[in-house]
């Protein structure tokens, strides 16, 4: 069978055969080039290192020996742009056009290393060849996210040689719908999307919901600032989404298919709309898929990018092509979905972990994880860790152990202060918790959420009551508008904050603010305003004392809100070279009558500018 | 029939009804701004917050828009929904200090001051008069634009429209603007009740409606400067 031709699977033999022609594709010892084509390491510019690679390959006459790949997310996006050199798993970062050819001759060829593009370890500063020995990847358990530096997203034949659809064709030869609700049960699988809700039951409620049309929404929208982690699945194993998509539908006994995309996500529309019309050339989705008289069908909808429109039932609205507005819950989807039909809506991410739990089995899948919680989760660590990017780890990992493992801690030496999980609508956590095992309900109980997986981590230097104040502002436009509590809570609330942050607040104003805050969170119909308050409640609860700076002394100890802290100049350490005053662009800085030089903060600006460029450290900030 | 526990008594009421209506039907007031019988529940005004299920795994729910089950236990006046729904009544004050609806929903629930600043709308976004225009005048002449914020009752593009008949329909429901009140200002913060019943925009115009955003009668009659100011 030549492997070119798109000759439909009909039986899942037909598959098995595909794939044992495939088999030299997993050779260990096969020479390979993965470049990240991922959009953080496209912007540092890895997309021209290809024609060059290929280029040299071309010239050396290597191109049919050396396999070179555009891989989706390598998840380390700080040092990008990244690539890796198979056998051996060689690690080089920030690699630019000019070092392909040296990749190419020295390292593929010679198999000799450079140590230049070589990551060099925070912690002792060693050099590390091998991408499993650098402890941002070692301290990981990436199991979703590792199958993409292997696999090109655009092949289904790549998926395929590395044991894709496998799960399905077992699902469809060996399981009943029932089997698989109940695998996915015992696996303890709950929903990526935020809220974890358990997925074998919210798959059980829509079998069991009257009717024979139902829809199965897979949730693409992912529209928290700052979180990439579907966007990378989609990206980089979009076959693995479909799959456990599939699986879904037959498990849930549905026909019908819908992935809602945000349309600023050009990439991953373009791999899944792929994947989609290559799975369907092989006849795995369409009419009586690998011979089982499971039919099904999916559709791509792309959606405008409104943050709301993530809300399964403003989503299923934004679907039919209405306004994209959450309703009230009951009916749920699984009742009343789509169309009006049971639908069950789930996440990008937690579709991918469907295969993974049918070819591992569910006993073996839940060994990770916690008790209530199965499998792992992706974060997208950023903010001020030295190591930041696509984090994977079992659930009940602790937060010290992503952020001073993994993240190898805070950047240029400064304290940890607060992390801010969950997104805009999360809240931020003090040091005091950070042996906290990330987990559903501990991070609810400790007043933030899980929400997607985002991850913000913040120095001293970070403001707790401007991070509260810049997520507000966030949500003041993302909401619907439909509540009065959330369109207009949120307004009075960052009416307050602007009273705070510019030094007008009073001690009364803490307790309106909170007061305001659980008006929002009770009144409130969806889970963007019934968690919007959750940045406000929680830097209230762990850092009371910072809003009381800003309220009563007038001051911001983080030095962020202008109004609230001033330059000085220290007299001792001032050498009198006048390069500030040369530097104010609001002639602020003047000289004095000992030679030294002083601020007038009447007309400082609080830009900073002199700070910086003082040779003897001598201004003062606070 | 259904059997609920309504403020502690056992009731039976019809299948189907929502919180709100069967608590009417038994006499209980609950407050609302966005319902109004005749027309679709939607839920956005979150005045009639009702608390269901037993203690200790309660929450809060419109009650216009829950339909009963059985042996839902409802309670519209607890502490928890009454703390809610006062601030609730404070913001709707600041919002719209004009309202002589709100400002009697205000002395109703002794809601008697207001910590935010007052912002004069002419609109709280209930949607009444969107409803009322689509589903009683079949007029559909005015929806939702926006979000967030932003978000506004116009005419589609913002255009005068074509298919609206005039009658008058949105204006007659509106909560905000079919009965004026000075409301508190700075210098006189007695609430003038009913000095100003006409709608401001019937002596400028005869055929401009409360929909138009900003209203252009409106606009003369409150101090633009506040508008203007409070959009962050
Ligand atoms: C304001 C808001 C935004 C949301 N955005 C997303 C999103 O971008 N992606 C997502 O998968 N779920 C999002 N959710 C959660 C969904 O409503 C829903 O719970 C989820 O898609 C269910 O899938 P799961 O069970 O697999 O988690 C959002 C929820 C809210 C309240
Ligand atoms: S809580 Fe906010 S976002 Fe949700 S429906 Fe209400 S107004 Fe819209
Ligand atoms: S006056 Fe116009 S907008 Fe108002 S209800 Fe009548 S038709 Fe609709
Ligand atoms: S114009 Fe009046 S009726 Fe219409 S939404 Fe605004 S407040 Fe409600
Ligand atoms: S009357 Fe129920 S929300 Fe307005």
């Amino acid at each position: 069978m030549n492997t070119n031709t798109r000759s439909k699977l009909a039986i899942p033999d037909d598959l098995t055969k595909r794939r044992e022609m495939l088999k030299d594709r997993l050779d260990p010892k096969k020479q390979r080039i993965v470049v990240c084509g991922d959009t953080g390491c496209t912007v540092c510019g890895s997309r021209e290192l290809v024609p060059v690679i290929e280029k040299v390959l071309q010239e050396r006459g290597l191109a049919k020996k050396v396999e070179l790949k555009i891989a989706g997310c390598l998840g380390f996006c700080e040092n990008g742009p990244l690539v890796l050199v198979f056998p051996g798993a060689v690690f080089y970062q920030q690699v630019q056009a000019e070092d392909a050819e040296e990749i190419v001759e020295k390292t593929v060829l010679q198999g000799e290393i450079i140590e230049r593009l070589l990551y060099t370890d925070s912690a002792d500063g060693r050099k590390i060849t091998c991408a499993y020995d650098i402890p941002f990847y070692k301290l990981q358990k990436r199991v979703l996210l590792e199958t993409g530096w292997y696999i090109d997203p655009l092949d289904i034949d790549d998926y395929i040689a590395h044991g894709g659809y496998a799960a399905l064709a077992k699902v469809l030869g060996e399981m009943t719908p029932e089997g698989v609700i109940a695998e996915m049960k015992k696996a303890g699988l709950r929903g990526r999307g935020g809220a974890g809700f358990p997925t074998g039951l919210k798959w059980e409620f829509c079998r069991a919901s009257a009717g024979d049309e139902k829809y199965i929404l897979c949730n693409a929208d992912e529209g928290d600032p700052g979180a990439f982690m579907d966007r990378s699945l989609l990206e980089g194993n979009p076959h693995a989404v479909l799959e456990g998509i599939i699986i879904s539908a037959y498990a849930v006994g549905a026909k019908e298919g819908i992935i809602y995309i945000r349309i600023e996500y050009p990439t991953a529309v373009l791999k899944i709309e792929q994947a989609v019309r290559q799975a369907r050339e092989l006849g795995l989705l369409g009419r009586d898929i690998l011979g089982s008289g499971f039919d099904f069908e999916v559709a791509i909808s792309k959606g405008a990018g409104a943050f709301v429109c993530g809300e399964e039932t403003a989503l299923i609205r934004a679907a039919e092509g209405k306004v994209g507005e959450p309703r009230q819950k009951p009916p749920y989807p699984a009742d009343v979905g789509f169309g009006g039909k049971p639908t069950v809506i789930n996440n990008v991410e937690t579709f991918v972990n469907v295969p993974l739990i049918i070819n591992r089995g569910a006993a073996a899948y839940h060994e990770i994880g916690t008790e209530s919680s199965g499998g792992t989760k992706i974060f997208c660590l950023v903010g001020k860790v030295k190591n930041s990017g696509l984090v994977e780890v079992p659930f009940g990992t602790t937060l010290r152990q992503i952020i001073f493992g993994i993240g190898g801690g805070i950047k240029n030496g400064k304290r940890f202060k607060a992390v801010q999980t969950g997104g805009p609508s999360g809240g931020c956590l003090p040091e005091e918790m950070l042996d906290l095992k990330v987990d559903f309900k501990d991070l609810a109980q400790a007043g933030s959420i899980m929400g997607s997986g985002g991850m913000i981590v913040m120095d001293e230097d970070t403001c707790v009551v401007d991070v509260a104040r810049y997520f507000l502002q966030f949500l003041k436009s993302e909401s619907c508008g439909k509540c009065f509590s959330c369109r207009v809570g949120i307004q009075r609330m960052l009416e307050i904050y602007e009273r705070i942050t510019t030094g007008a607040g009073s001690i009364e104003d803490l307790d309106l603010l909170e007061e305001l805050a659980v008006t929002v969170k009770d009144a409130s119909m969806c889970g963007l305003g019934q968690t919007s308050a959750n940045p406000v409640l929680s830097t209230l609860r762990y850092f009371r004392e910072e809003y009381l700076a800003h309220v009563r002394d007038k001051r911001c100890p983080a030095g962020v809100c202008r109004p609230l802290f001033r330059y000085s100049i220290d007299k001792e350490l001032c050498i009198g070279c006048g390069s500030c005053a040369e530097q104010c662009q609001a002639e602020a800085i003047v000289e004095t009558e000992e030679g030294s030089y002083s601020i007038n903060p009447e007309l400082c600006t609080r830009c900073g500018v002199c700070m910086e460029i003082c040779v003897a450290d001598a201004i003062i900030k606070g | 029939m259904v059997q609920i526990a309504l403020n502690g008594l056992r009731v039976e009421v019809d299948e189907g009804m929502t919180i709100l209506e069967a608590a009417r039907f038994y006499g209980i007031a609950i407050p609302t701004l966005c319902y109004l019988e005749g027309l679709s529940p939607y839920g956005a005004c979150r005045l009639c917050l009702v608390e269901i299920g037993s203690p200790g795994q309660s929450k809060l729910v419109t009650s216009c828009t829950y339909r009963v089950e059985e042996g839902l236990i409802v309670r519209t006046d607890s502490d928890w929904v009454i703390k809610r729904r006062k601030m609730l009544i404070e913001l709707y004050l600041a919002t719209c200090p004009s309202s002589k609806v709100i400002q009697d929903l205000a002395s109703k629930y002794h809601v008697t001051s207001v910590r935010f600043t007052p912002w004069y709308e002419d609109c709280i976004l209930c949607g009444l008069c969107v409803r009322m225009c689509a589903e009683q005048m079949q007029g559909k002449a005015i929806g939702f634009a926006h979000r967030g914020s932003n978000r506004k009752v116009t005419t589609p593009f913002d255009k005068e429209s074509e298919v609206c008949r005039l009658c008058g329909g949105c204006m007659y429901v509106c909560p905000a603007c079919q009965s004026r009140c000075q409301g508190p200002q700075e210098e006189q913060p007695v609430c003038n009740a009913c000095l100003n019943l006409q709608q401001p925009c019937l002596d400028y115009f005869d055929d401009k409606m409360c929909f138009m955003d900003p209203c252009v009668a409106c606009e003369l009659d409150t101090n633009r400067e506040l508008k203007v100011k409070r959009r962050l």
